[in-house]
C-alpha cells in the first residue's frame, strides 16, 4: 500500500510543475510558487494560533463561571440550603464538560500550530536550497543540459510542497470545524444560557436568592449586636461576606434582569 | 533509503528494515480493506512508530525524493483511500 501512495503522491506532485519553453525559466516559475507557499504556510500557523487563542479565551469565561458556581454552592450550604448547593453544582458539571471539550480542542490545535510550525521550517530550508541550486543551473547549463539537473531539482522541492500543501489544507479543514464549535460556545455564553445551564432564561436565581438570604441574615445579625448593645459588632456587620452578584460580561439579558 | 510520513518530513531508513515495515503495511491495508477504524489506527501508529524508531530525520535542506511516502500519523481510513486515488492532495 505504502508503494502505491507513493507512486500516485509522486506523480500528481510532479504534475502540478508548469513547463516552460526554457526549462530554465520553469526553475524562476517554480522558485516562486515555492515562495508563496512559504507564505500560505506561514498563513496557516497564524490562523491556527487565532483559533487557539479564541478557545483559550472561552475556556477562561467558562472556567470563572464554573468558579463562581462552586462559590455559590459553598454559600448556599453555609446558610443551609442544601437545595442551591445542589443546583450551582448541577449547572457546574455541566461547564466541567464543555470545559474539557475546550482543552481537547485546545491541545488539538496547539499539536497542528507545532506541525505547521516545523513544516514552514522544513520548507524553508528547502526552497533555499533550491534557490541555490537554480542560480547554478541557470549559471552553469545551455537550456538543452539543463534538463536532467532540473528534473533532478524539482522532484525533491515537488514532494515537499505536495505534503506541506496537504498539512495546510488538513489545518484548515480542522480548524474551521472548530470555529463553527467555537461560534456555537460564544452564542451560548452571550446569551446568559450557560449562567443557568438547567433552564434558560431563569436568570441568575441562585445568585438572587443567596443575596435575599444573605441580606436578611445581615439584618439579623445587626438587629442582634443592637440588642446586645456592642458597636464593635454593628462596625463588623457591613463585613460579613456580601454574595457577589456582578454582571456577566457579554450577558445583556442577565443585566436587563438584574437592574 | 529516504521515508517520508506525510506531515512530518523525511527520514532515512536502513535498507534491511524494508522487510518489517512491509510486514506492518500489509496489517494497515488490511485494516483499510476492512473498514476497521480502530484496527487501522493502531496498525498505522505501528507502522509510523517501526520508521521514527528505526529512521533518522534528514538535513533540512535535503532535497531529493522520497522512496517510500507513508499517510500523516491521525489519518483516517477515508483520507487513505483519497491518497490511493491521487484526490485530496494539493500540488505546489
Amino acid at each position: 500500500m505504502m508503494k502505491r501512495i507513493s507512486t500516485i503522491f509522486r506523480a500528481k506532485a510532479n504534475s502540478a510543475l508548469d513547463k516552460a519553453e526554457d526549462p530554465r525559466e520553469t526553475l524562476d516559475y517554480s522558485y516562486q510558487r515555492q515562495l508563496e507557499m512559504l507564505t500560505k504556510v506561514r498563513r496557516g500557523v497564524a490562523d491556527v494560533a487565532t483559533s487557539r487563542k479564541r478557545i483559550e479565551l472561552q475556556r477562561n469565561q467558562l472556567q470563572s463561571q464554573s468558579d463562581k458556581l462552586t462559590e455559590q454552592a459553598q454559600k448556599a450550604i453555609s446558610v443551609g440550603r442544601e437545595d442551591l448547593a445542589r443546583e450551582a453544582l448541577t449547572r457546574k458539571s455541566a461547564l466541567t464538560g464543555q470545559i474539557a471539550d475546550l482543552d481537547a480542542q485546545h491541545s488539538q490545535l496547539q499539536g497542528e500550530e507545532e506541525k505547521l510550525t516545523l513544516a514552514a521550517q522544513r520548507l524553508q530550508a528547502k526552497v533555499e536550497s533550491f534557490r541555490t541550486r537554480k542560480e547554478t543551473i541557470k549559471a552553469t547549463y545551455t537550456a538543452a543540459e539543463a534538463q536532467t539537473r532540473i528534473g533532478e531539482a524539482f522532484s525533491g522541492i515537488s514532494e515537499e510542497m505536495g505534503d506541506v500543501g496537504m498539512a495546510v489544507q488538513r489545518a484548515e479543514d480542522k480548524t474551521q470545524q472548530m470555529q463553527a464549535r467555537a461560534g456555537a460556545i460564544d452564542e451560548l455564553i452571550a446569551s446568559g444560557a450557560l449562567d443557568d445551564a438547567s433552564s434558560v432564561n431563569r436568570g441568575d436565581d441562585i445568585s438572587r436568592e443567596l443575596e435575599a438570604m444573605s441580606s436578611q441574615s445581615d439584618v439579623e445579625a445587626e438587629l442582634a449586636a443592637l440588642k446586645g448593645g456592642s458597636p464593635q459588632a454593628i462596625d463588623a456587620a457591613p463585613e460579613t461576606p456580601v454574595i457577589e452578584d456582578t454582571p456577566q460580561e457579554g450577558s445583556p439579558q442577565e443585566k436587563g434582569q438584574q437592574a | 533509503m529516504i521515508v517520508r510520513i506525510l506531515g512530518e518530513g523525511q527520514l532515512e531508513v536502513a535498507d534491511d528494515e524494508l522487510e518489517t515495515l512491509n510486514k506492518l503495511d500489509r496489517r494497515v491495508e488490511a485494516a483499510v480493506e476492512a473498514e476497521d477504524e480502530s484496527a487501522f489506527s493502531t496498525a498505522l501508529a505501528a507502522l509510523l512508530d517501526g520508521v521514527r524508531r528505526s529512521g533518522a530525520p534528514v538535513p533540512a535542506d535535503f532535497l531529493d525524493d522520497s522512496d517510500l511516502i507513508l499517510p500523516p500519523s491521525d489519518a483516517t481510513i477515508d483520507e487513505v483511500r483519497h491518497l490511493l486515488e491521487g484526490d485530496g492532495l494539493i500540488p505546489g
